[in-house]
Formats: structure tokens, sequence, C-alpha cells
């Protein structure tokens, strides 16, 4: 009895000593519980499937097994945009409610693929790898929901980034199809690039009713302030090359130009610039000898000479990022990515997230009609501020530019920020590159205000067991005029406070005065310090050499004289 | 040991089905979820848990690059005729600076703006006349319309409401008979009503033509982005320069005032704008949330009474709305028939933060000011949850909104003239693009007036902005001496200050500004020191010349010494390190202060010893560099002129604009002790000759009696020009730590301070 009254206390041990009988049973109970197990886990996917053969097929995450819609001839489209459209008069707001974590709710709509009549795709691409990420990103994000009637805000996932690609009615036809669409009250469709032949307007030439425009390339005059977003148009080289972040400082070059399709009259205005200032300017454009494709987009050439792209970026200060047919240029995300300060030449034009971004702190902006004074404009910018300038534009990249996800959230959460202004990001937040975030000092009292006398002060005085010195800095405290209340904290748990105006007699008290030398005191207040240090992961205390006195402290003159004469007198 | 067994069975039995039950527990609600809510999911046959999910399979990219560059390459239109196509296409209601605006009028003489002469006949409202004068009396005012860049009316566009007794007639005519108007290119109309009753259009009543509105209560339908300027609403009490301080005192912890929320202000009952005002009761608590209206406005309020008037009416007339105000953590600016309404302004003074109830209104200075961090933007259709919205911000966030509201009442809204320049300064940054201000600039201290980005567009180079970049101070000095007397002998005073300076461990550069109608002296003559020393002739010998922001200072601090100030090297070293703590600031030795002397009914200037100052004399001062720049282009050329005649006050001048500029005291630091003469405030004497023909200059200047009494009327002048004191008292004095204290003095780093 007693050695298995022993075992039994040891728990699993016990198995191995057991009669078979016994054995045979825990086996059958536990294989039991492991089919229970495996059931349920069949279980958790089973119905699913069951449920809707559609949604398994879009499981298996293959395009072309999206469900096919015909679009009928006569199919409604929506009204082009209106340009007095703002958040008061075309959103809902109620769709987006009061919650306390004060972020919208974004839906997706599944896939589909739609064709005219004739069965032609309404887009020469479907979706794109890049809206594919963009919409993956934004699934994954806090923002999503799956749920259609909690969502405040609807994209389409017909992709609409390159209007190249899209025949416009059959586009706005298949918009306007969508369940939700509503006028396209609260949808919000990403473009990058807008317009076409010849003139290139500069947003989405698909009517889309009040649909909200994150796009890229918009001028002054197509923008809806406060409704639409400005975003950037997206490079491919952001995934495909590998840039590091290099030091701010003097490069090599001053000024570089690498865009290959620049206006002749605008080549010629550089071209000019060049003559005048000669090794400072470096003037790429692409390389006649190289076969088309892909490589011929990662080389440069000049009388001959092969640069990498955009490697080359690295080794100017400053880079001409020019319009062209269009507002927005990709080469604005190289530029940015290889820390050359961009100069933008490209008059109304909307910068990317510039409700958000302060521009002014990474670019120079120069009317494109002062082309040929471009050289004499930038050689007036200060050292410092190209090396700001050169740290803001990386740190941009890396925030907001560097890919769809970085692109598409940014887009939601400036959104985000119209619909809970109260809760929005800070310009601090938009624009702090880490650096400056760790070591910049924002004081939550920052108003220059010298308080006045009459409200006065509380002392608020800790005390422990020294009763009688306790008492002593009470009586002192006591005759000061501004003081407007007097705490002590009594932190002794041993005795209870003395009431009144009865005094302790407290012999050891002197012995405890002189603690502040005791040497132990002082090592565990260097622990104290380095383990705060190490918390805060930096040194915030900072070390000066003045002490504040009174304008007369010690100086020869009349005591009486004096508002604070006592002072230094101990 | 059966008993323990079973027990031990049971127990592992019970934990599987526990195990079994949590598993499928989850399941069961997640199953029901979709046939419980059948008709969302149904959209066009979209089964439950349509999640987007990442697609496989080969993508095309969005773009290919031959195709993007083959588009910009078959552009044939020229840019410069796209250019001048907008200019065509895009005016009137969609002008914006690129085509309706000529910047070529600005290229040569910068950015000036003139003002029409004003007509005989002419009537001006108060207001107008306050923008006119503040226009005349800035830096940007020209009176040559050649050199014009922008064109101010002398026509009081500002009522133009047709009801109003302020309202002028045929504006349109006399707009159009004015040989300048050019079609309104390049002029800027003041407007703060427009339209009248029944529908307050935002129209004038006359054809504006390519003209830019600077107008109140825009809404954002008809604001024209980068071309319009949104001003607030100011009262024809607003006064013309200077302007009220803000209400907040000083901080309080944790935040909260008495009431919540408040309202005052009239109920429209029918029309335009009365809705948002007529629901207010819904939130009205008459304990935090206390929202008043009244109906009696106009005669026959009456006749449009409806079942709560009564109610309200009696409600409203039981509080005070200055105590409401001033006692309120937030304070509700609902749409009254225009978009803005006086209560905007009214709450930022009172430190009150405003929650904002005016769909589409284009709020003042949107252009640069970042309204997210002063106000609470509501929205007029969720009025229900504005008590839980204010309720739900956090204390930090409430004790800096409200600091913010004072920040910006103080920096753009309390005089006309700071509401004009504003405007004048948001224009300028569009004309010169490449030298405008972050924004940075414009919502952070001291404010877009003071920070010109003419002397840098880099916040480095400011010293605003080093703890919020999170960068120390500089390292180093330039000294500028200034003299007036000429070299006669190496004991000069000049000379043992010179050796003293440049000795010290942060000098970079001693400058010697030579004020002396005497020719230069030798280069030889001026004592060998480590640092370069550089002579400069001062332009045409005035005073102010010591404060013109020369290229040839290195550094961003600068010394200002008088020839014959008196300075050790440790005392040099100590101020220095102090500056470094206080960039902003003026740090400097001799102190002086002001005083209200209430018999003459005028500001008093006194050198006596006190135990306060307000002014630090620039004879031996450290200050940030800008402050030269500063004193050169903002303060206006009648007190520049008026400092340089009399030779005297430039240093009582730099002490007001820094003042104006930190709203802080400047920084006394200790100094040596030396003879009583010096320290009872009256200066030696050198007995130097002085430079003949400057009798102004004379350093003797400080044993004239006329001296004193000069300084005196100069205080007087600044002050009315500044419109207020901004001289601020300090009863604190910086000295080393162990100054005077009781140890060894070979433990004390500036010891030499302590020995006279």
């Amino acid at each position: 009895m007693y050695t298995s009254g022993k075992y039994s206390s040891r728990g699993p041990a016990l198995i191995p000593r057991m009669k078979t009988k016994h054995r045979i049973y825990y086996i059958t109970l536990f294989s039991v519980v492991l089919l229970g197990l495996i059931a349920t886990g069949m279980f958790q996917f089973w119905p699913h499937s069951i449920e809707s053969t559609a949604d398994w097929t879009l499981d298996k995450r293959s395009v072309h097994d999206a469900p096919l819609i015909r679009l009928p001839v006569s199919s409604p489209i929506p009204e082009r945009g209106d340009l007095s459209c703002r958040m008061h008069t075309c959103f809902d707001v109620y769709r987006c409610g009061y919650n306390p974590k004060n972020r919208i709710k974004v839906y997706i709509y599944p896939l589909q693929r739609f064709v005219d009549e004739l069965g032609v795709p309404i887009s020469s691409t479907g979706l794109s790898r890049e809206y594919n990420d963009l919409l993956s990103a934004i699934s994954d994000s806090d923002f999503y929901t799956d749920d259609v009637t909690r969502a405040c805000l609807f994209i389409p996932s017909i992709d609409v980034l390159n209007q190249n690609s899209l025949r416009i009615r059959e586009t706005a036809q298949a918009l306007a199809m969508l369940p939700r669409w509503d006028k396209g009250m609260n949808h919000l469709l990403f473009n990058m690039l807008p317009g076409g032949p010849p003139d290139y307007n500069t947003a989405l030439d698909v009517p889309r009713d009040r649909a909200l425009l994150a796009g890229g390339g918009f001028s002054t005059w197509t923008y809806r302030q406060g409704y639409d977003v400005s975003i950037p148009v997206y490079s491919p080289l952001s995934a495909d090359v590998d840039l590091p972040e290099r030091q701010p400082g003097p490069r090599h070059y001053f000024i570089l130009s690498s865009q290959t399709a620049i206006h002749r009259e605008y080549r010629a205005e550089l071209e000019r610039l060049k003559e005048e200032n000669g090794e400072a300017l470096l003037l790429l454009d692409k390389c006649s000898n190289l076969s088309q494709g892909a490589a011929s987009a990662r080389k440069r050439c000049y009388k001959g000479q092969v640069y990498d792209y955009p490697q080359i970026l690295q080794e100017s200060s400053f880079c001409v990022v020019l319009r062209g047919a269009r507002l927005g240029q990709a080469a604005l995300s190289d530029v940015l990515q290889a820390g050359c300060v961009p100069v933008i030449l490209a008059d109304s034009y909307i910068l990317p997230f510039s409700e958000v971004l302060d521009w002014k702190r990474a670019s120079v902006v120069i009317p494109e009609e002062k082309l040929s004074e471009m050289y004499t404009i930038l050689k007036s910018i200060p050292h410092r501020q190209v090396e700001e300038m050169q740290r803001q534009a990386r740190w941009f990249w890396e925030a907001y530019f560097s890919s769809m996800k970085a692109i598409g959230l940014t887009t939601l959460q400036i959104i985000n920020d119209r619909i809970y202004p109260y809760a929005a990001r800070t310009y601090e937040q938009w624009n702090n590159p880490p650096v400056v975030k760790w070591s910049s000092v924002n004081s939550p009292l920052f108003l220059p205000l010298i308080p006045p006398r009459a409200p006065g002060f509380t002392a608020v005085v800790l005390t422990y067991d020294r009763v009688e010195s306790l008492f002593r800095v009470i009586t002192e405290i006591s005759k000061v005029p501004s003081l407007a209340k007097l705490l002590v904290v009594w932190n002794n748990q041993n005795k209870s406070p003395p009431e009144g105006e009865k005094k302790f007699k407290c012999p050891e008290c002197t012995a405890i005065d002189g603690l502040s030398l005791d040497q132990t005191h002082m090592v565990e207040r260097s622990e104290c310090i380095n383990k705060f240090a190490s918390v805060f992961g930096t040194m915030p205390l900072k070390v000066v050499e003045h002490r504040a006195d009174p304008v007369l402290y010690k100086d020869d003159f009349p005591e009486k004289l004096k508002s604070f004469p006592n002072i230094g007198s101990l | 040991m059966q008993a323990k067994k079973r027990y031990l069975i049971l127990l592992s039995a019970g934990a599987c089905l526990i195990l079994l039950f949590c598993l499928g527990g989850i399941q069961v609600p997640l199953s029901r979820r979709g046939p419980s809510r059948p008709h969302d999911r149904r959209l066009s046959g979209y089964g439950p848990g349509a999640r987007w999910r990442h697609m496989s399979g080969y993508l095309q990219p969005f773009s290919s690059w031959e195709q993007d560059r083959s588009d910009d390459l078959t552009e044939h239109i020229s840019p410069r005729q796209k250019r001048d196509a907008n200019s065509g296409l895009y005016t009137g209601k969609r002008c914006r600076m690129e085509s309706c605006f000529d910047f070529s009028l600005c290229e040569r003489n910068g950015f000036k703006v003139y003002v029409y002469p004003q007509q005989k006949g002419e009537k001006l409202s108060e207001s107008y006349q306050n923008i006119l004068s503040s226009i005349e009396g800035s830096r940007f005012y020209t009176s040559d319309p050649g050199q014009a860049c922008l064109f101010v009316l002398s026509l009081d566009t500002l009522d133009r409401d047709q009801l109003s007794p302020q309202y002028v007639h045929n504006l349109k005519a006399k707009i159009q008979s004015l040989p300048l108007w050019n079609g309104g290119k390049n002029h800027i109309i003041f407007n703060l009503y427009s339209g009248t009753w029944p529908d307050y259009t935002e129209d004038l009543g006359f054809d504006i033509g390519l003209a830019m509105l600077a107008k109140a209560s825009i809404s954002t339908e008809n604001f024209r982005p980068d071309f319009d300027v949104s001003i607030p609403l100011f009262s024809k009490d607003h006064p013309r320069t200077g302007g009220e301080k803000g209400y907040l005192k000083y901080n309080t912890i944790p935040p909260y005032r008495k009431y919540m929320l408040v309202f005052k202000g009239k109920r429209y009952l029918t029309g335009i704008g009365s809705d948002t005002r007529n629901a207010l009761y819904h939130i009205h608590n008459s304990e935090d949330v206390v929202l008043l209206t009244t109906c009696k406005h106009g005669k026959d309020w009456q006749k449009h009474k409806d079942a709560r008037c009564n109610k309200d009416n009696a409600e409203y007339d039981k509080y005070d709305y200055r105590e409401m105000l001033y006692n309120s953590t937030f304070c509700l600016v609902p749409r009254g028939r225009r978009l803005g309404s006086f209560r905007f302004l009214e709450a930022l003074q009172a430190a009150c933060v405003p929650v904002m109830l005016s769909n589409g209104w284009e709020l003042p200075f949107s252009e640069i000011i970042d309204w997210n961090r002063a106000a609470v933007i509501g929205d007029e259709r969720l009025l229900l949850q504005i008590p839980s919205t204010v309720h739900s911000i956090h204390q930090d966030k409430i004790l800096s909104l409200r600091q913010q509201t004072q920040f910006l009442w103080e920096a753009y809204f309390n005089s006309v003239e700071k509401i004009v320049l504003t405007t004048l300064e948001i224009i300028q940054d569009r004309v010169l693009l490449h030298t405008s201000r972050s924004n940075l600039m414009w919502n952070s201290l001291p404010g877009g007036l003071f920070t010109l980005p003419q002397y840098s567009t880099s916040l480095r180079d400011f010293p605003f902005y080093y703890a919020e970049l999170g960068i120390k101070p500089p390292s180093k000095f330039t000294a500028i001496i200034h003299v007036v007397t000429p070299l006669v002998s190496q004991s000069q005073p000049v000379m043992k200050l010179l050796v003293a300076v440049a000795k010290s461990q942060y000098c970079a550069q001693v400058i010697v500004l030579w004020n002396c109608e005497k020719p230069l002296p030798a280069k030889h003559r001026w004592p060998a020191t480590s640092v370069p020393v550089t002579v400069i002739e001062g332009e045409s010998k005035v005073i102010s010349s010591r404060f013109l922001p020369y290229n040839t200072i290195p550094t961003d601090a600068v010394l200002s010494l008088d020839e014959d100030t008196v300075l050790s090297t440790t005392e040099v070293d100590f101020a220095f390190t102090v500056w470094q703590s206080f960039p902003d600031r003026i740090v400097g030795y001799p102190a002086r202060s002001h005083f209200w002397d209430s018999n003459k009914e005028r500001w008093g200037y006194t050198s006596k010893w006190t135990n306060d100052y307000s002014m630090v004399l620039t004879g031996a001062a450290i200050y940030h560099k800008y402050y030269h720049d500063l004193y050169t282009t903002y303060l206006p050329a009648s007190l520049k002129i008026m400092v340089d005649q009399m030779s005297n006050c430039e240093d009582i001048l730099m002490n007001f604009l820094v003042s104006l500029v930190t709203k802080l005291p400047p920084i006394k630091v200790t100094q040596k002790k030396q003879y009583k003469e010096t320290m009872m405030g009256q200066p030696l004497v050198p007995l130097n000759p002085s430079c003949q023909g400057t009798k102004q200059n004379s350093p003797s200047r400080w044993a004239d009696p006329d001296h004193f009494a000069q300084r005196q009327t100069c205080m007087n002048k600044f002050a009315s020009w500044f419109g207020a004191m901004p001289l601020v008292h300090s009863q604190m004095r910086l000295d080393p730590v162990l100054f005077k204290d009781q140890v060894s003095i070979l433990r004390k780093k500036y010891r030499d301070i302590e020995r006279l």
C-alpha cells in the first residue's frame, strides 16, 4: 500500500506499472479523445465547403476561377465625378459610426471577371500584380472587415490602376453593378495612371458617381481637396532594387536628370543648363544601343557611357522630376528611394499625400517656367537643408512609397483621419523620421507662460518617520506667502500620522539625517540611473553648469532692498 | 488506490470533454453566423466569408515600362503651349495661381503690395481702414504701382450684405473704371459678409474677375484652393495692432474646467443654417454640457416662435456668456446663417477649445494652420455624438489643444494687422515657392510671421526648433565688436576685450565693426589671436549696422560687444554655455528694466539696480544670428531711422523684438564685479579721443544727460509701434553652479568670475 500510494502521487509514472486491463482502458480512452479532436478539426473546415462551392474556388486563389459577369449593353453608367463633392456632401458618415478605436471598417468586393456581351473583358490586364498586393495588404490590416453591413468604406476589386488598359464605358458599367454601389457613395477607387491621349486628363476618366478617388497625378483642377487622396505612382523598382540608405551629405553630381521621356523643349533647356554648369549636372537619356525590355529600364546613357539606374540616383544631391504627359511620375519614387532630393517641375501637380506630408521639408518645387533658373535656385539652398531633405526624402519613400501596402494603408489612414479628426495622426507622426521621433523633445507644456503669483503653489512633503525634520519643513514652508496648500504624504506603515501640533521626540532622527551621504545609498541611486536609462533607451537628462539665483544674489547691495535676501544664508 | 485511479480517469475524461467543448464551442457560433444573416451575404451570390485573399498565379504588372514612356513621348503638344492654354481655360471659379496670377510682376521687386489712393467722397468702414493702414505700415507696402506684385482696392468690400448700412453701391462701375484693375489680375479683395437674407449666398454682387478673395465664412465649395484665403470673421472693435493676449495665464492639471461644453447664441428657427442650432437641445444637459439658445432676434421673432422658445429663452437668461466661456473646456462653434461666426475667435482667445459644427466651412487660414491641433472638427450630421466625442479626448490632448489655441490666437488672430499680415505672407509663400515656410514653421512657436523663410528655409538655421528636431544648439560663436573710437594705444579697452574674447574655447571668429570715420587701421595693429579677426566697415556708420545680417558671420551664435565692455574669457565661456540652454533668448550681462509710470501715463526706463529686469544690453550679450535678420527685415524703417539718428536705443529695440518673438524675458548671467560706478549703471567713460565728425557715435553718450531721456522716449515710441509692451520681467540671474558657495575655489570651474 505504501509504495503504490507513493507512486500514485507521481502521476504518469504510474502507467507502466499498471495492470494490462487498466492499460487497455487508458489507451482506449485516449484514442477516443484523439478521434474526437480530429473530428472537431475536420468539422471546422468541412461545412464551409459544403455550403458554398463558389467560395471554395475563391479560396484556391486563382484569378481565372473568379466568377464571370456579363455586362448587358444597356447596363447603367454612373455619372461623371462631381467636382463639388466633399466629405460632408458625398460621403455617408453614418456608415462609419462611433467606435472607441476610431477606426473605419473597409470592405473589399470579391473578385469577379467582367466581360461585355461578346465576352471581351473590360480590362486588358485584369487584376494586376500591384492591385492584388494592395487589396491583400488592406485585407490583412486592421481596417478590413468581411462583413459588408459593418463597412464604412468599400473597395471594388475592379482594377483601375492604369487607365490605358481599361475600356472606360464598360468599367463604369461594372462599377455600377456592384451590389452596394449606391451612386458610388463611400466607394474608393485607386488609380495611378489617369487619362489618355491626346490631352491626358489628370484624373481617371471612368465615370464614377460620388466615389472617392485615390489618384496619382491629380492637378489642382481635378483634385477635390479634402475628398480625393493624391497618391504616388508606384515604381516597380521599389521592390526589385535594394538601395541601401546613404548618409546625407554632398554627392558627386549636383543635379541629375534621369527621365527618358522628356519633352524636347525641356530637354533643350536642360542641355543649355548643362552647357553653363558643366560637370555639376548629369543629363541622362535612354540607351539607344540597348534592346527594349526590362533590362533597358535599368540603364541610362550619356554620350555612350552607360549608367545603372536607379543606382546612379544616389550619386546626386538633386534629381529632376519633370512632368511628362501625366503629372505623376514613377521616377519620383525612385528618386526618393535613392535619398536624392526631388526637384519637381510639374505645375499644378498635387504632390502625393500632400494632405498630411510636408513636402517643403523633402523636395524643391520649381515652376516649369523657371526651369532655366533651376541651378541658381538650388545653389541658394543651404547645405544643412539639403541634408535634412535627403534624409526626409528617404523616409517618405520608406514609410509611404515603398510598397503597394504602404500606399494603400496610408490612403486609408488619411481617410480615417478625416472621419475621426480628433483622433487623427499628428504632423509629427506623419513627418518625423524615426531618428527624429526618438531624439526630439516636445514639452507637454509648450506655451511660454509666466504664471502669476496669485494661485500660488501646493507643497507636497513626502515623509517617512523623521517627524522632527518634517515639522521643521512645515514650519519654514508655511511662512511662504505664495503657499496655497500643503500636502503631507505619510509613508510610514507602522505609525499613524501625528495629530495637530503635538511634537514627537525622535531619537533616531539625527542618525538617519545623514542618509544621503551614505555610501550604499549613492550606489543604489547610480544603479537606478542606469536602470532607467536602459529602460528609456536613452539618457534624457542633460547637464548644465548654471544655477538660477535672484538677480541681486550676493551682490554688494543693501540686503533690505533685495527681494530674496535670505537665500544662500544657510 | 482504486478510488484514486478512478478519480484520475474521471479527471482526464473531464479534461478531454472540456477540450472538446471548447473547440466545438468556438465553432458553433461561427457556423451559425452565416445563416443567421442570410441577406447580408447573399449579395450577387457571394457566400459567407467572402474574405479577400491574395491571388496566386501569374499576374501582369499594372504598367509596362515601354508603354508608359511612349505615353510621354507621344505628347506632341508643347508644355509651354499647354501652360498658356490653362490660363485661358481656368478662370472665374476655377482660378488658381497658375492660371489667374501674373508671377512676373513679383520678380523684379519682390513681394510688394500697392494700395489704391483713397478716392474723395468714398467712405471706408473702420475695419477696412484698419486693413489698409496695416498694409501701409508693413514692409510689403509700396506706393508705386509699377513696383507692385499685389494690388489692394481702396473701395470698401468688407460688407456685401445689401441690407447693411455699410453696403457700398455701384461697386461694379467703380471697380471697372480703375485704370490698374486689369481684369482683377493680382488683386486681392477682402470680404467679411456676403449675401443676405434669405439665402446668404457667397456672391459679392460684382464681378471680381481674376482677383483673389480674402473672405470670411467661405465654403469649401466656393473656396479656390491655393488662390483664395479664408480669413476669420472679426468685429469692428478688433484692435488694429497689438491685440489682446490670450486668456490662459497658467496651465491646470487635470485640464478640466467647470463645464465640458458650452454654447450661448441665437436660434433662427427657420431658413438656412437653422437646423444645427435648433437641434442643440438634444445634447444639452444643464450640467457639464450647457447649450443655450434664444429665439429673440429681429422684430418679428414671435411670429416664428416654436414650442420650445419660451423655455429656451428663460434658460438662456440664467447664464452669463463670459462666465461660461472662461469656465468651459470646450466651446461649441455651430454655424449661424453664415458658416463662420464670432464665437470662433472668442473661443480661441478664451482658451476654450472650439468644437466646430459648420460643415463645409473652409476654416481660417486653412492653407497653413493645422486646425486638428487646436480644435475639434465635428460634423453637423453627428451632433448626437459630440458629447461622447469630447469626453473621449484624453487630458494630455486637451492640454495641448488649449495651449495651441493661445499660440494661434496671438500669432495670427489677435489684431487686424496680424490677420492682414498672415494673409499677405500666405500669398508671398505661394509667389516665392521655393522659399516658403514649412507646415512646422506655421504651426509651432513662434509662428510664421516671425519665421522669415528669406533668411533660410532650413529649420536648423532658426533658434526655435532644436528640441523639436532633437539636435544640439551650435557649439561656437562669433564675436562682433562695435568700434567707434580710433585706435590710439595697445592698452585701449577694445584690445583687451578682443584678446579675452578670442581666447574663449567657443569662439570661432572675431569681427570688428569699424564704425569710426577714421580710416581702417593697418592689419598689424590688431593683436594676434588664435581665431581669425575680420575688420569690416559699417554701412554708412550708423548704429543699426551692428545688427546687419553679415554673410561673414560663420556661426549661428553672435556675441555682440561694445568696444568699452570689460569681460574675461571665463565670463564669456560661462555665458555661452548658458546660451546653449536658451538659444532663442538674449543672454548677457548688464540688465535694465522698464516700468509703467502711472503719473506720466507712459512707460519708464530704469538702469537702477533692481530686483528684476526686462532687458539685457546688447553691448555684451549672446543671441542667435537670426535676430540680426529679423531686426533688419521685420522692423519698420521708421524705427530704425529713429535709432540711427539718435545713435541710441538700438539695444532696447532688439530686446523688444526678441521678447515679442519669444514672449519671454532675456537672461542675465553673473558678471565679475568691477568699479562701483559701473555697477551703479554709469559705465566708464573712456578717456580716448572720439572719432571726429561722429559726435553721435561718441562713447561718451552714456554720460550725456539727454541719452537717458532719449531712452525713455524710445520705449514709448517702440511700444506704440508694437501696439503693446512685449517686454517681460525676470527675477532670475544665472550663476555658475558653485557660485559663492562655501567650497574650495579650486573645485569651481568658473572661479574667475568670483575673483575681484
